[in-house]
C-alpha cells in the first residue's frame, strides 16, 4: 500500500536533541497522571482514569494491564500508543517463556520494550510512541520487586517511587518526602492514592482510578471493590 | 555418509543421578565407520558451574551444536548477568534442536545439572529435533545406549551418595561400550556435587 520512508522522521536539531522525542515528552507530561511505588515486598502501580463524559461506561478499558503472570503496565500519554507496546510486551514475555521455559525478569523484559521504542526514533517513516511507561514486576531469581520507567526515547530507569504525566513534579516531590524503604505493600497503596490525590480534580472514587500490584504472587489489578475499600481507609 | 548417520562416527554418553549429585559420563571414540582415528574425543561440555551437556552422533555436529549452544548461553549470561540454570539450559538446547525440525541436525543430547543451592538434581535426554524428557533418574544416548541401559538400570540405586554414584557410571558405560565396535577406546566420567565437579579418566579395553 504505502511506501515505507527510508529516512528516519526523528532528527537530530544543531543542539543534539531529538525534538520529536521532546515533543513525545510533552504528550506524555499532558497524559493523565501515574504513579508507581515499590515496597519491600511488592510493587503498585495507580492511575487517574477520568472519563470524558458521564455516558462513557468504563468499566471494560484498562489501564493498567497485565503483561505476563508476574509483570504490569501503566501508562501516560497517548492511549492507542500504549494499547500497541501492550501487545508487543505481551508478546516478548511469551517469546522469552517459548525458548527459556522461566518466567522473563523484569530486568529482561524492560529491556526489550526499551528497545522497541528506541526502534521507533531511528526507523524509516515513524514516529516515537506518545507514552512513558510504568512497569512493575518480581523477580523470582533475586526474590525481589522491581519498578522501572520506560521513555519514548527507549532510556529506562530503575525507580523506588515515581510519578509521569500531568503534574508529576509534585508527585515527585510528595513521593520524595513519604517514601522510605521499609514501607509495606499496604502502606504503598495507600501511599500511592494519596499521591493522586495530590492532582485530582473533584471526587475519587473506585470508578475513576485504577491501581494494580505486584508481588511474589503474581501482577494482579485491584477490583472496584477493593479499590473502594482503600479509599475508605484514606477517608 | 553411510546407511545410519547416527552410528557413523560412533559414541556414546550416560548420564546418572545421586543424592544431591550427579554424573555423566562418555566414551572417547572418534571413529569413521570401521576406523578409529582419534582416542580423546570427549562428547561433554560445560556450560555453567554446574551444568553439562553431552552430545552424540555426528561428529561435526557434536561440534557445531556445542559450539552453537555455547554461543547462545554466553550471551545469556552477558543480558542476564546471571548463570545459567539446568532447565534453562535444557530448553534452549531443545528450541535450538528444533529451530533445524525439518534439516536437522544429527546428535543426541543429555542434559545434566545440579542447583547448588537446593541440591535438586537435574538430568535430561532429548532427541535431534528437540523432544524433551521428564527429568529423569538415568539417560543414555549413543550407539551403544541400548546396552549401556541396561547396566544403568541393573546398578542404579536411588540416593546414591558421589562415591557408589561414580562407581555405577563407570562400571555401565566401560561395560557397555564393550558390546559396541563404534565406541569405547577410553572414558571420561563427570561427577557433579554441590561444593566441587570431580573429573576421572577411565581407562577400559583400547579396541
Amino acid at each position: 500500500m504505502s511506501e515505507r520512508y527510508g529516512f528516519s522522521l526523528t532528527t537530530f536539531s544543531p543542539s543534539g536533541k531529538l525534538v520529536q522525542i521532546e515533543y513525545a515528552l510533552n504528550a506524555v507530561n499532558a497524559g493523565s497522571p501515574a504513579v508507581g511505588i515499590k515496597a519491600s515486598n511488592g510493587v503498585v502501580l495507580a492511575t487517574e482514569k477520568k472519563s470524558k463524559s458521564l455516558l462513557h461506561d468504563d468499566r471494560t478499558i484498562h489501564k493498567v494491564e497485565s503483561v505476563c503472570k508476574n509483570m504490569g503496565l501503566v501508562y501516560s500519554g497517548m492511549g492507542p500508543d500504549y494499547r500497541l507496546l501492550v501487545q508487543k510486551a505481551r508478546k516478548l514475555a511469551q517469546e522469552y517463556m517459548l525458548v527459556y521455559e522461566e518466567n522473563v525478569p523484569p530486568t529482561q523484559l524492560v529491556k526489550r520494550i526499551a528497545d522497541v521504542m528506541q526502534e521507533y526514533t531511528q526507523s524509516g517513516g515513524v514516529r516515537p510512541f506518545g507514552v512513558s511507561l510504568l512497569i512493575c514486576g518480581y523477580d523470582y531469581d533475586e526474590d525481589r520487586p522491581f519498578l522501572y520507567q520506560c521513555d519514548p526515547s527507549g532510556s529506562y530507569f530503575p525507580w523506588k517511587a515515581t510519578a509521569i504525566g500531568r503534574n508529576f513534579v509534585n508527585g515527585k516531590t510528595f513521593l520524595e518526602k513519604r517514601y522510605s524503604d521499609q514501607l509495606a505493600l499496604e502502606d504503598a497503596v495507600h501511599t500511592a492514592i494519596l499521591t493522586l490525590k495530590e492532582s485530582f480534580e473533584g471526587q475519587m472514587t473506585e470508578d475513576n482510578i485504577e491501581i494494580g500490584i505486584c508481588d511474589k504472587e503474581g501482577f494482579r489489578r485491584l477490583t472496584p471493590a477493593e479499590v473502594k475499600d482503600y479509599l475508605a481507609q484514606i477517608g | 555418509m553411510g546407511d545410519d548417520i547416527l552410528s557413523y562416527n560412533g559414541g556414546v554418553a550416560l548420564a546418572m543421578k545421586g543424592k544431591e549429585c550427579v554424573a555423566i559420563a562418555c566414551d572417547k571414540r572418534y571413529g569413521v565407520q570401521n576406523r578409529t582415528i582419534a582416542t580423546n574425543f570427549t562428547k561433554i561440555f560445560q556450560y555453567s558451574d554446574h551444568c553439562f551437556v553431552a552430545f552424540c552422533g555426528l561428529a561435526t555436529d557434536v561440534q557445531t551444536v556445542s559450539e552453537r549452544l555455547k554461543f547462545r548461553t554466553n550471551l545469556y549470561e552477558l543480558r542476564e548477568q546471571r548463570k545459567l540454570k539446568p532447565v534453562v539450559l535444557y530448553n534452549m538446547l531443545t528450541n535450538l534442536l528444533y529451530e533445524r525440525r525439518f534439516g536437522p541436525y544429527f546428535v543426541f543430547a543429555l542434559v545434566v545439572g545440579l542447583d547448588p543451592k537446593t541440591g535438586e538434581t537435574y538430568v535430561y535426554d532429548s532427541d535431534n529435533i528437540g523432544a524433551v524428557s521428564d527429568n529423569v533418574n538415568l539417560a543414555t544416548v549413543g550407539t551403544a545406549s541400548e546396552y549401556i541401559f541396561g547396566l544403568g538400570e541393573l546398578f542404579f540405586k536411588p540416593n546414591m551418595n558421589s562415591d557408589e554414584l561414580f562407581e555405577a557410571t563407570s562400571q555401565a558405560l566401560l561395560n557397555g561400550v564393550d558390546r559396541d565396535s563404534a565406541s569405547g577406546w577410553g572414558a571420561v566420567v563427570y561427577v557433579i556435587e554441590k561444593d566441587k565437579v570431580t573429573v576421572r579418566e577411565l581407562k577400559g579395553r583400547q579396541d
